[in-house]
């Protein structure tokens, strides 16, 4: 799960990481009062979506005055904001977060994120603030200082002493830097965080340190724990039907394919969709119903992929191991029932009971369920059936 | 012979007398597994599926002498599962278990590495050895004796391969379900070697997924040690960057950890690998032909 930068920063005042002072608006009058609340002559009016890239995309705007910010807001507000982690169809933006003007002498990097090699978070900094991580660890890796912490000991002075060396920092500015990365890890490590990414951290004037931005995303497994965190959610930032798909027990991501596909298990259901291609095919989407696929769940699943005006042939690939294939069968019949299904539909079914399954099928005779004996031939039946033949 | 676990392996069940320990244990039985009992705290004393259940797992040790224990318990308790397993002596730990919090497995993972314990999972079909013991949830019938080692991130891509293998002709020696969690057990580079030194086991099918490097790990250990043919498939050449694609670790972050690097790593080792999981089947009739 993923939080706006208003939320996170929240979290680190909580835990004594610094951050300029905001206040979140959701209309270009409250803005406007936030401002004044802030006081100062400089203010940063920005956009909150759950999408990194916002300055370059014109969501990231500095005010020089009370009338400005409110301008600047109305403009942002309602703005449908294109980046590069947004896709091309952007995202709406809802509030803004009128944040206090830095004086920035020197920007930075600080994130914190599983080091799936090591089994232990890492914290990386880089000298290179403001820019793309991704981009600095393909031009300049050697930019990037990556201290991984043992949660056993926790975050030493010597990880904090690591950082600072490596980033180059003076004297005078390792102690504070050093409580700025132990606090940080710590907002880690107590929230279950997934990933914490602060870009740019900056240095100021007067030698401080301070979170510019903050960007969290949460361990979605855990969040059972973290009852405050779950109700930062914004649903309004997640698609839809994903959201849908999930409360009837599917794992369900768009694409922009043609072929529908309804798979059972995660792996099997990339599987089918590399074999889509493979074949010359477009997956639509990627769905797995889960380990028992029932009639309810398939309808479901029928109804989620035919919201999408792309898709013109569905391939039902189940692989039936406890789950038996002929209820699967059924299952299939009864959601086609349920759900006008008006493109063809191939259905794959092996596993447990497969024969049965196919007879259950032949015999049910539904003019646009084709049966399929294979994984191959599912989706070259499918390939086909998408381009009409 | 087969590796990891056979008809001999005594195995306990961590969950045994809730709903999926249940169901899962009594298959397991009737799979020819030995389970010679169960652990459920405050059940003690009582009996299950014909079987002893103990408070703890220490206890459960000493009585049945087990060495290998299936994880069932719900997600929020599985590290203090598996962490009372490796302490009360445990070899192998199977986690079936899907959903446990990434920091609760790191801890628990290096506390049973400290211990000497391995694991396999969590979020896992299990481990089965053809026809003598199967531990996990993976429909049994379609693994039949074979030559053919087994490795896979997921589940039912396990069931994919091993079927395609046994149409073929051919069978399974051992199949070991790793599991598609950020943080799991024993993982391609622990496993490959068993197989290798396995006589039984002629042939390795490795199925992987997007995310993470185990695959590019792999790939240097096969160069480098494995000298039976190998033949790999990853998932999710097709999916979109940034998205998780239902397994928390099947994610591609800041470009890394694509199908197609893990690919060009594994034929760079001399792997064979396949770009549809359909071709598994045939292409370990091509290796095991030229052998």
């Amino acid at each position: 799960m993923n939080i706006h930068e208003y939320q996170a920063k929240q979290i680190f005042a909580k835990y004594g990481v610094p951050t300029p002072r905001g206040i979140i608006a959701n209309t270009p009058s409250q803005a406007m009062t936030n401002a004044q609340e802030l006081g100062g002559k400089v203010w940063v009016v920005k956009a909150q979506i759950h999408a990194g890239g916002r300055g370059l995309g014109g969501g990231v705007k500095l005010a020089r005055s009370l009338d400005e910010v409110k301008t600047l807001a109305s403009e942002i507000l309602g703005m449908t904001l294109v980046t590069h982690q947004t896709g091309p169809e952007g995202k709406l933006v809802q509030k803004v977060y009128i944040e206090e003007g830095a004086d920035i002498k020197d920007e930075l990097y600080l994130g914190v994120v599983l080091d799936r090699a090591k089994e232990m978070p890492v914290i990386m900094a880089s000298t290179e603030g403001g820019m793309a991580i991704e981009d600095v660890a393909h031009n300049t890796p050697e930019k990037i200082i990556k201290v991984a912490v043992d949660p056993a000991i926790g975050f030493q002075a010597f990880h904090g002493r690591e950082l600072a060396f490596g980033l180059g920092l003076a004297k005078e500015e390792q102690g504070k830097f050093i409580k700025f990365a132990a606090a940080l890890y710590k907002v880690y490590m107590e929230n279950d965080a997934e990933m914490i990414e602060i870009n740019p951290l900056i240095k100021t004037g007067s030698g401080d340190f301070l979170a510019l931005d903050g960007k969290m995303s949460f361990d979605d497994s855990a969040l059972g724990r973290h009852p405050e965190i779950e109700d930062m959610r914004d649903i309004s930032e997640e698609d839809a039907d994903e959201r849908e798909a999930s409360r009837y027990g599917l794992s369900y991501i768009s694409l922009d394919g043609e072929i529908g596909c309804m798979v059972n298990g995660a792996g099997l259901a990339m599987g089918t969709m590399d074999t889509i291609n493979y074949m010359g095919g477009t997956p639509a989407n990627f769905l797995d119903v889960g380990g028992s696929a029932n009639a309810e769940t398939v309808a479901k699943g029928f109804q989620i992929i035919l919201k999408n005006p792309n898709v013109k042939a569905i391939f039902v690939n189940i692989f039936g191991g406890i789950v038996r294939c002929d209820r699967i069968a059924n299952g299939i019949l009864e959601a086609t029932k349920l759900v006008d299904v008006h493109v063809p539909v191939i259905v794959r079914l092996d596993g447990t009971n497969a024969p049965e399954a196919a007879e259950i099928l032949k015999n049910a005779n539904i003019a646009n369920v084709i049966v399929a004996s294979d994984l191959a031939d599912g989706a070259a039946k499918a390939v086909r059936a998408a381009k009409g033949e | 012979m087969s590796i990891l676990v056979n008809k001999d392996t005594k195995v306990i069940v961590q969950g045994f007398t809730g709903k999926e320990g249940s169901f899962h244990a009594e298959q397991c039985m009737a799979y020819g597994t030995k389970i010679v009992g169960g652990v459920t705290p405050n059940k003690g004393g009582t009996e299950h599926l014909g079987q002893p259940v103990f408070n703890t797992v220490r206890e459960a040790v000493a009585q049945t002498g087990a060495t290998v224990s299936m994880i069932f318990v719900p997600p929020a308790f599985v590290a203090d599962a598996v962490m009372e397993a490796a302490d009360a002596g445990i070899e192998l730990a199977v986690i079936i278990t899907e959903g446990a919090p990434v920091r609760d497995m790191q801890a628990a993972k290096a506390f049973a590495v400290k211990h000497g314990m391995m694991t396999i999972g969590p979020n896992c079909p299990g481990i089965i050895t053809a026809e003598e013991c199967k531990i996990g949830i993976m429909p049994g019938m379609i693994f039949k004796k074979g030559n053919v080692g087994l490795i896979s991130k997921s589940g039912t891509l396990t069931y994919e391969g091993a079927n395609q293998v046994c149409k073929e002709g051919f069978g399974i020696t051992t199949a070991v379900g790793i599991g598609g969690d950020p943080i799991i057990g024993l993982s391609y580079k622990q496993l490959l070697p068993m197989f290798e030194a396995d006589p039984e086991t002629e042939a390795i099918v490795m199925i992987g997924e997007i995310g993470g490097d185990l695959e590019i790990q792999a790939a240097a250990y096969i160069k480098e040690h494995i000298t039976k043919p190998v033949v790999a498939f990853i998932a999710g050449q097709t999916a979109p960057a940034g998205k998780r694609m239902g397994h928390a670790g099947a994610i591609v972050s800041g470009g890394a950890g694509t199908a197609a690097e893990k690919m060009a790593a594994l034929t760079a080792a001399g792997v064979r690998v396949v770009v549809s999981p359909a071709e598994i089947g045939k292409a370990i009739a091509e290796v095991l032909a030229k052998k």
